[in-house]
């Protein structure tokens, strides 16, 4: 019959509206941070799913990269910044597909190369938050971050990140990535017991 | 719902390849065709003043009827330019009979295909325009991407733009004074135009040569056959327009409401991606892979990594193999629902079904995020394999939990609803049904490919026609209609979205029975990758938008492509869309369009 199409859609369409009272029915008065993600479950997630943002954030997942920051170990009490893990050995700035990367090389007092970065910029109006610098630094020392609130009033000034706007202490990535940090130590710490075990045995010879 | 059992190995070679075949059948009646001489280079090395006749005896006689990709090369070393045709038989499937045409570089004169094959029309206008090929007898040699005023083809080895870096990544260094500076300086608003040497700026110089056409508005006075008195006018549609589905431009000329003539006027977001990619890292190139058809990078890093791959020659382990087929049909699905929802938006179903869909669209766009890292730019695949594995929760819940219930349950429920509810209206059948009808032969003959030749009723699909991961161990079929209207269209879409949920439905099992092997063919990937003996490949997959092919050619032991081409399905979609609407009222010029379903990333590339 002609017409019941449309009228099909406007069912549809009730059906919809309906649902929107769904999250209102089911949880009530407590739209709290705890339920968020039982809100956002496949089960749940009918009628009105979108988040109140800035009042409520969905959580990052472990592995959501966005512009990179550099590890550096838990300042000690008083200090400011902690020791670099960046060794300056540049792999990062020669994979970055953008080329983003700046790394200004430190010198020891004897004029060999410091294994530490004196300086390191980052252009984040160019940078594609690819994530290849994390994924492929061999000492888990450039990391990418959830932060994405970046947004700033000049972007003449703000947009290039020094190592000071960059680093920073490891707990953070800890907390950001717990599964992916502890694995990653898991790893470093079985290399380092292989090479102790080696220095070890060669020590016996 | 269990899963059919597969078995693999079980498919059978065809009997003759139709591609020998055709090579053979060519070589005997042409002789002067030869090999291509460079070591690890296919394809067939016509000299040019015998090109038509054999792209003719291909498309006439062996039934390699369907003209894919043109484009051409800069082959600086030798002094010469090569024009590079793939060639398909849409009824044996199979793999391409590859042309290719050398000609000197000070220069190039290649006869034009495109009065055999309308769909080389645009292909060889980017040629011209990139590398400054002429087609002899093509009916419209001008610029495509490029403004008209361009000075140079920046595609050739020897451009250089006004703010050039260095030829090749890794630059020495971004900053070379020593003082850093925001690359945005570099490339300043209005510095980075070269002007010719001796050029100055005159007003009265400035003539526009298109003005007939491209003038905004122009009235033509002309006598209809009623004897009444009309005007054809002439109406910009775009680049600012919501319609347009980003800054693509459409110059219509109109008999009262009815469209005799149309123009798509594209390239204003060209970057020249081919040039980045010809610069880049192998590695490199996979990121700037997301940001042509923005809404399926998961499956624009697919074709790029087929092509690597098979210039490397690396093979990913089975488990990649099933992740990547669950994400490039997710990413079907993302891009189907998108498409429809914004096809529904554009014939008058405003907003409403596109909403409905979208919620489905953003529980996938979870998973890709939790997979890779981001929802749309993803960079997920690897030579050899996948970035990451599966990640262990998505949105709080288990994976395989997640999966099952959105493939099994979620999913399957949109469809069901979207069909109940959009199919059967009476106004979108009205507006939909006999608008902007492509035949089969047109379908073809344009190149047109995907939902678009599938809607003319053309059964070709590169998942079946020349299987690759393995697409060959999975059972699916390939909806068709043979309507060639924008219902068609959209037609097939749904029915390719639940054929993606059937294949989605025999992946789930592998996935979970392979739960934990590994995801890279390497231990530790590496990151500076060198194609060791060098040679050209065409890495080809079926994107939701239809075939997007990647014509790679590097030199031996490159760390870079020397070539680096994109075929994309967006582009070449668009050659017929002057003959869809002709005929058709203005009001359904943006349906028609929307029925194309193109994304401007890639578009203009």
């Amino acid at each position: 019959m002609y017409g019941i199409g449309i009228v099909k859609g406007l069912r549809t369409t009730m059906k919809h509206f309906i649902r929107t009272y769904t999250v209102d029915w089911n949880f009530s008065d407590k739209l709290t941070e705890e339920n968020l993600l039982e809100r956002q479950s496949l089960k749940s997630a009918a009628g009105i799913i979108s988040v109140n943002y800035p009042d409520e954030k969905l959580p990052m997942p472990e592995r959501f990269r966005f512009v990179p920051f550099l590890v550096m170990n838990d300042p000690a009490p008083g200090q400011k910044a902690g020791d670099d893990w960046c060794t300056s050995c540049g792999i990062c700035a020669k994979v970055c597909p953008p080329q983003c990367i700046w790394i200004e090389r430190g010198k020891l007092p004897n004029g060999r190369p410091k294994p530490q970065p004196e300086q390191f910029y980052i252009d984040i109006d160019i940078c594609m938050n690819c994530g290849y610098c994390s994924e492929f630094c061999p000492f888990d020392a450039i990391k990418m971050d959830h932060d994405y609130e970046l947004a700033s009033y000049d972007r003449s000034s703000a947009h290039i990140h020094d190592k000071e706007r960059l680093s920073k202490p490891i707990s953070y990535w800890r907390a950001i990535a717990p599964e992916r940090a502890a694995g990653e130590e898991a790893i470093r710490t079985a290399e380092e017991e292989a090479k102790a075990a080696k220095k070890a045995a060669r020590g016996k010879k | 719902m269990a899963a059919p059992e597969i078995e693999v190995n079980d498919v059978e070679a065809p009997a003759v390849d139709p591609v020998e075949g055709a090579v053979a059948a060519l070589r005997e009646k042409f002789p002067d065709l030869t090999d291509d001489p460079r070591p690890n280079y296919t394809g067939l090395m016509v000299p040019p003043d015998q090109l038509l006749a054999v792209a003719g005896e291909l498309k006439n006689q062996l039934g390699f009827e369907y003209l894919s990709s043109v484009t051409g090369a800069d082959l600086i070393e030798d002094d010469k330019m090569e024009v590079i045709y793939h060639t398909y038989n849409l009824e044996k499937g199979g793999g391409a009979v590859v042309l290719k045409t050398q000609v000197g570089r000070s220069n190039p004169e290649v006869p034009s295909l495109s009065n055999m094959w309308e769909g080389a029309n645009f292909q060889e206008r980017e040629a011209y325009d990139l590398l400054g090929i002429n087609f002899e007898g093509h009916p419209d040699m001008r610029r495509i991407l490029m403004w008209d005023g361009f000075v140079g083809h920046p595609l050739r080895k020897d451009w250089k733009e006004a703010f050039w870096e260095g030829d090749e990544k890794p630059f020495k260094s971004r900053w070379p004074g020593g003082e850093v500076f925001r690359a945005e300086e570099r490339n300043a608003f209005g510095k980075n135009v070269k002007y010719p040497v001796d050029w100055a700026f005159n007003a009265e110089s400035l003539t526009d040569t298109d003005d007939e056409i491209y003038g905004g508005l122009t009235i033509q006075r002309q006598q209809a056959k009623t004897d009444i008195r009309t005007d054809n006018v002439t109406v910009n549609i775009g680049p600012q327009h919501p319609s347009t589905h980003g800054v693509f431009r459409m110059v219509v000329t109109m008999d009262g409401e009815t469209i005799t003539d149309l123009q798509p006027v594209m390239g204003y977001l060209h970057r020249n991606h081919e040039k980045i990619g010809e610069r880049n890292t192998f590695l490199g190139n996979i990121p700037y892979t997301d940001r042509l058809d923005y809404l399926s990078s998961m499956s624009n890093n697919h074709g790029y990594v087929l092509a690597i791959e098979k210039l490397l020659g690396v093979t990913p382990p089975e488990r990649a193999e099933w992740i990547r087929i669950l994400m490039v049909e997710l990413t079907r699905m993302v891009n189907h629902l998108w498409a429809l929802g914004f096809l529904l938006n554009d014939i008058g179903a405003l907003q409403t079904p596109m909403l409905y869909l979208t919620i489905e669209r953003e529980l996938i766009l979870d998973l890709f995020e939790a997979t890779s890292g981001t929802r749309m730019m993803c960079n997920y695949m690897r030579f050899g394999g996948l970035a990451y594995d599966l990640p262990r929760e998505v949105r709080g819940q288990e994976i395989y939990k997640f999966l099952d219930e959105l493939v099994l349950e979620r999913l399957p429920k949109i469809m069901d609803e979207l069909d109940y509810y959009i199919s059967g209206n009476e106004i979108i059948r009205e507006r939909s049904i006999g608008i902007g009808v492509l035949t089969r032969e047109q379908a073809i003959n344009y190149s047109t490919c995907g939902p678009v030749l599938r809607g003319s009723g053309v059964k070709y699909d590169v998942r079946k026609a020349e299987p690759y991961s393995y697409y060959e161990h999975l059972d699916f079929d390939i909806p068709t209609e043979s309507a060639g209207d924008v219902y068609a269209r959209y037609w097939v879409r749904v029915k390719e979205m639940y054929e993606s949920l059937r294949i989605l439905r025999q992946v789930l099992p592998h996935l979970k029975e392979t739960d934990g092997a590994r995801t890279h063919a390497d231990d530790k990937p590496a990151y500076a990758i060198r194609v060791p003996k060098g040679g050209d490949a065409y890495g080809r997959v079926e994107n939701p938008k239809g075939e997007l092919g990647y014509y790679v050619m590097t030199k031996p032991k490159g760390t870079n492509p020397e070539r680096y081409h994109i075929r994309a399905p967006s582009f070449i979609n668009l050659t017929p869309l002057g003959l869809m609407s002709r005929g058709d009222k203005i009001a359904d010029l943006v349906v028609v369009l929307g029925s194309i379903d193109i994304v401007l990333g890639e578009t203009d590339r």
